[in-house]
């Protein structure tokens, strides 16, 4: 059953804390010992402490035993406090550590995922697991931990104590308890993908939050403020009535459990009945019977509740281990020939597909770059461009084919570490995070100090507003609201730039720039001897690299320089007047 | 003092969120009472059945009797047990939905300078989080309070009924217990506030980390980021360690005062007893009530924990609630189908007071002109667009469409008139017909496709796996291009009187932004258009160019004007050309 594979993974997590999760409910059971033991003290005092009956009265009561045994039960009484004490801190330091360790995994594991496979799962669904499902899972070992041992102890610890005293009980004991071991597995069985779903109602009603902040400004300028509203009703909605209905399911449990030991307790007095009739049990006996199996109903009522949150939390867990067993989709090779040839780098049949059977996003691919060259790939929208220099970082697997950097095939593990420090990719979308210019920036290098900083700023063109936003420590709003696109962009490429990178990405990275501006920052790259990839819908940007690939619908239309490619590419001319009139670059289109 | 008032109106807020549905109220109480009462008899007609078990003479037809009576008690008590369970569940489900939905509505309603300034993260923990643990601590509450208040009346009236002199001391001593509750509770509480914090925290960088994964990966920051996570994840354990041990002492201190209850019970039951002021068999049921009193004080000190929980997160979600909406305009005249003639006149504005940005600036456009605003990279082009849009108010001034205010508008009847394309594209993620059809939602499928083939998305979109019903995540599959082709037929389909293209083709090639530019020319035809752009090729056609520098207009005027000018404009010109 799911129950068992789900928890298989998570109870690893339990290793670190073995010494709490074996306390907890340890002490818990000493708790339970001393609560079973009062009902033997007040045995006691009734039959030592009263002494005999004498005409309606006790007048040979033991005064001052019934004090020490009152003394005794208030004894049980402060231990039973301190044991349980104890108990609900080893519970409580498991659970939140478990907890926090699967959510620091469950953190790492996101981060090494591709972002085509985040896409795939939704970032919605991923944050609810790190906060909804691990807060539930969290509640659930807690609990289990204080109740699971102790619950069975008191059942099997009372079923025993029947045996001692009537053995033929055994059976109505045994037949009750077994039948509802079956009735709390089937629950669990049919609760389990219930909740699992009602959570993935609650995925939606994340995604609908989510995108109705960060899309904000779009929603508003269509007017969908009302749709939107009705759209997460609806998911909400759906969210209520799945978890109403398994709600109603998982509630049968408790009165279920009930009326199944009250039919119990009617087996066992008419079995008793029987026994006492033929002179085989006394009267007292049944009494202690039928206590022993009042105690095993406060008890498995209990049960019955703690099953509801543990099947919440085992559901919750199954989506946990969903995400921390799925195999990040790179592939790596070992050991790859290292081949000698004159190119830095170097795309040999390349071609790529991110789903099988699709249309390849790239087709049959070669070119070659040296050291210390600019290199500009240019094409339509959707031609392939960022496809084509995102595999030089290894961000995605090639179908066919292979790159290599230095020889090295960029698969290689052993490359891995290089690509991670020497290549600097600046993405299309320009992304800063929530804090100050300094910090942002010292995400391409940490060490780096500030006159590397507005080194990278001046390269950059960014060094003129960051001044004027205050220098280095002008705060950085979350996703970098508080500067305009371009001024991201600028700070985007400051950030590749202070890593001092051998390999230089730029994926369209100075489309919001002015022609000005993007024609200052060329000319300041010109300067370093990175080698540079410049992704560009501009021929202006690209025209004066070492080496231009034109890209038409993800095949190579022609690659050389740019007074080859007048000559040669009909594509790479056709981008060339959309934007120039003439050869020379003097009106536009 | 204050404190003790806000949770006072988080509790009144609650009840009054709960009481939206007073069937499933009073359901849950009278059910609660057949099924407490049911399982009150239960051991009556037991003992009952267990004085029938004589040794040698067992009275068979009493015991039958007695039996038939338990099945009779045990049936009332499981189906209205379970009854209650539903209105328990119905309650408690219903009421976070209807949270849920208020904190959602609220999103709408706020202006975007609250959305632009907040950790989207914290509130997406706040709407999906803390309402689930609000939902948790609410059921639990329902479920046991009434069946555990109402067990402690029945015994309590039992016990009177048997030894008035025990049952008053029993009584007497309940507070003791009840005192050991809240002082426990009282002290949690800030642990749960930490609590709730420290998530909002966590939720929020892992929100942005995640959507950021991409520069995180080009930055191989990675192990950053996972320190950063570690930090904060290791705050929330310790405030959980804290909020759960804390709280999960409620339960062990009354149990521990509810133990002495018990001895004081039986000493003074044992002494009355020897004195021969009692029975044994009085005592042997007095110690089973008392325990049966006590049990469910055990009870609800659990769920008063829990509660103080569900409350803390409540307070979150309320006060995200509470937050100023933008003024209401419901009463306000709508804007008919705009003739386009939008003016400025004299606007002040800025993000923050202590930084000054538009000052003074006025701009008159009459219907159907092409206004291009130019300017360098934060010289206030964007924010032009959010005065026009009202996505901000101004500070001083005003911006007026065909004359009128558009403070004495609707929102959404001005927006209506505008077409707008940003070059930050955000699509949703839902199919591409969803989001194409975002413009104009009862479209027909034949619009569609006519709006994406001028749009020059058609091509690609038929490409993709399942053509337009392809499901767009988030990122990724698409290129920046082809998302920016998407929101232009967006613009196509919807036809709007007015557009604001703010750098709509950016990450267009210049071939396809050729090939479209006939259907942009047919769609500005007789409609104001602002445009905001660095291509200067879509500057030069404009009626009047803009020069933007720090918020203000330096020069204004057509290309050809311009030029001769020999200003900013020639200088920018010259710098991409020459």
């Amino acid at each position: 059953m799911c129950y068992n594979n789900a928890m298989k993974k998570l109870l690893a997590y339990f290793k670190p804390y073995k010494k709490q999760s074996l306390l907890g409910p340890l002490f818990k059971l000493l708790e339970a010992t001393f609560e079973l033991l009062v009902p033997f003290v007040v045995g006691l005092i009734v039959d030592k402490g009263l002494g005999a009956r004498v005409d309606g009265g006790y007048p040979n009561a033991d005064v001052p035993f019934i004090l020490a045994m009152c003394g005794v039960l208030a004894a049980f009484g402060l231990f039973g406090f301190l044991f349980s004490v104890i108990a609900q801190y080893f519970a409580a330091r498991a659970a939140t550590g478990v907890s926090a360790d699967i959510r620091l995994d469950l953190f790492k594991k996101i981060q090494s995922l591709s972002e085509r496979d985040v896409d795939r799962l939704g970032t919605a669904t991923l944050l609810t697991r790190m906060t909804g499902d691990i807060d539930r899972f969290q509640s659930g070992v807690n609990l289990a931990l204080r109740l699971f041992l102790r619950s069975p102890f008191i059942v099997f610890g009372a079923m025993f104590t029947a045996f001692l005293i009537d053995p033929s009980s055994l059976g109505a004991f045994a037949l009750t308890i077994g039948v509802l071991a079956l009735v709390v597995y089937a629950v669990m069985f049919a609760c389990m993908p219930l909740y699992k779903r009602a959570q993935e109602n609650l995925d939606l009603v994340l995604l609908s939050t989510r995108e109705n902040l960060s899309g904000a400004r779009v929603l508003r300028a269509f007017c969908r403020e009302d749709s939107e509203r009705e759209l997460f009703e609806r998911r909400n909605g759906a969210l209520t009535e799945r978890r109403k209905f398994v709600g109603a399911l998982a509630a049968i449990t408790s009165p279920l459990t009930c009326a199944l030991v009250n039919g119990g307790i009617i087996l066992l007095l008419y079995t008793g009945a029987l026994r006492v009739d033929g002179g085989a049990l006394s009267q007292g006996s049944v009494i202690a019977l039928y206590n022993l199996m009042g105690q095993i109903l406060i008890e498995l009522v209990k049960l019955a509740n703690l099953i509801v949150t543990v099947t919440k939390a085992a559901a919750c867990g199954g989506r946990i281990e969903a995400v921390l067993n799925r195999q990040p989709s790179l592939q790596y090779k070992e050991n790859t020939p290292k081949e000698p040839s004159g190119a830095f780098i170097r795309f040999d049949n390349v071609s790529l597909r991110y789903t099988d059977g699709a249309e390849p996003a790239l087709e049959n691919v070669s070119f070659a770059v040296s050291r210390g060259q600019t290199v500009g790939i240019i094409g339509g929208t959707g031609a392939g461009k960022s496809s084509l220099v995102n595999l030089i970082p290894h961000f995605y697997d090639v179908s066919e084919g292979q790159v290599c950097v230095d020889g090295v095939n960029v698969q290689d593990r052993e490359l891995q570490d290089y690509l991670r420090e020497k290549v600097a990719i600046v993405p299309q979308k320009a992304v800063l995070f929530k804090g100050t210019v300094r910090e942002n920036l010292l995400w391409g290098k940490k060490t780096a100090t500030d006159d590397e900083l507005w080194l990278a700023l001046q390269r950059a063109q960014a060094a003129e507003f960051v001044q004027e936003k205050g220098g280095l420590d002008a705060p950085v709003e979350q996703g970098g609201k508080n500067f305009s696109g371009g001024q991201k962009q600028r700070l985007t490429v400051a950030r590749a730039l202070v890593r001092e990178p051998e390999i230089l990405i730029l994926d369209d990275s100075s489309s919001a720039l002015d022609y000005a501006t993007d024609a200052a920052l060329r000319a300041a790259l010109a300067t370093l001897d990175t080698t540079t990839f410049i992704v560009s819908q501009r021929a202006s940007s690209v025209r004066n690299a070492h080496i231009i690939v034109t890209l038409d619908d993800g095949k190579t239309a022609g690659i050389g320089t740019h007074e080859e490619l007048m000559q040669s590419c009909e594509v790479y001319r056709e981008i060339y007047f959309s934007q120039y009139q003439d050869g020379k670059g003097g009106a536009r289109a | 003092m204050k404190k003790a008032t806000n949770k006072r109106t988080t509790l009144s807020r609650v009840l009054s969120y709960v009481g939206k549905y007073p069937f499933s109220l009073v359901g849950s109480v009278l059910c609660s009472l057949f099924s407490v009462a049911a399982t009150l008899f239960i051991p009556v007609f037991f003992g009952d059945a267990i004085d029938c078990i004589v040794e040698g003479n067992v009275d068979f037809n009493g015991l039958f009797i007695q039996f038939l009576s338990v099945a009779v008690a045990t049936g009332v008590a499981a189906v209205a047990g379970w009854l209650a369970s539903l209105c328990n569940n119905r309650i408690s489900c219903n009421v976070v939905r209807d949270l849920r939905k208020d904190a959602f509505a609220k999103i709408g309603a706020l202006p975007l300078k609250y959305i632009d300034s907040h950790a989207h993260g914290d509130i997406v923990s706040r709407v999906v989080a803390d309402a689930d643990q609000f939902s948790e601590g609410l059921l639990m509450g329902f479920t046991q309070f009434f069946t555990g208040a109402l067990t402690i009346l029945g015994t309590l009236a039992f016990m009177l009924l048997t030894n008035i002199k025990i049952g008053v001391a029993v009584i007497a001593l309940t507070p003791l217990s009840l005192l050991v509750a809240r002082f426990v509770a009282s002290h949690t509480h800030k642990f749960f506030v930490e609590q709730t914090q420290a998530r909002g925290e966590q939720t929020a960088f892992a929100e942005e980390a995640i959507s950021g994964l991409k520069t995180t990966k080009a930055f191989a920051h990675e192990r950053e980021n996972e320190e950063t996570f570690e930090r904060l994840n290791a705050r929330l354990e310790k405030a959980s360690l804290n909020a759960t041990f804390y709280s999960s002492l409620v339960n062990p201190s009354t149990r521990f005062i509810n133990n002495l209850v018990y001895v004081a019970v039986a000493l003074i039951g044992a002494l009355d007893v020897a004195r021969g002021a009692f029975t044994v068999g009085g005592l042997t049921k007095f110690l089973s009530y008392s325990n049966q009193y006590t049990k469910p004080f055990n009870e609800i000190s659990g769920v008063v924990a829990e509660l103080k929980g569900a409350f803390v997160c409540a307070a979150r979600i309320f006060e995200f609630i509470d937050e100023q909406e933008e003024a209401s305009d419901t009463l306000l005249p709508a804007l008919g189908n705009a003739n386009g003639n939008v003016s400025l006149d004299n606007v002040r504005f800025s993000y923050t007071p202590a930084q000054k940005l538009m000052e003074d600036f006025s701009l008159s456009v009459s219907c159907g002109k092409r206004v291009a605003i130019v300017g360098k990279t934060g010289s206030g082009k964007t924010t032009l667009i959010n005065l026009l849009m009202r996505f901000y108010d101004v500070d001083g001034g005003q911006v007026c469409v065909d004359g009128v205010d558009v403070r004495q508008i609707t929102r959404r009847s001005l927006r209506k008139n505008y077409g707008m394309v940003l070059q930050e594209t955000w699509l949703k993620y839902g199919t591409v017909r969803e989001n194409i059809k975002l413009g104009r939602e009862d479209a027909t499928d034949e619009e569609m496709y006519a709006a994406a083939k001028a749009a020059h998305a058609h091509g690609f979109i038929k490409r993709l796996e399942k053509g337009y019903d392809t499901l767009l995540a988030e990122s990724g599959m698409l290129s920046e291009g082809q998302r920016q082709l998407l929101c232009i037929a967006r613009i196509m389909l919807a036809l709007p009187p007015m557009l604001i293209l703010d750098e709509a083709t950016s990450s267009i090639d210049t071939r396809t932004e050729r090939k479209i530019s006939d259907a942009f020319e047919y769609l500005m035809q007789g409609r104001t258009t602002f445009i905001v752009a660095h291509r200067l090729s879509t500057i030069v056609n404009a009626d009047v160019i803009l020069v933007m520098e720090k918020g203000r207009v330096v020069e204004q005027g057509t290309h050809a004007e311009l030029l001769a000018k020999g200003g900013a404009y020639a200088e920018l010109y010259n710098g991409q050309f020459g």
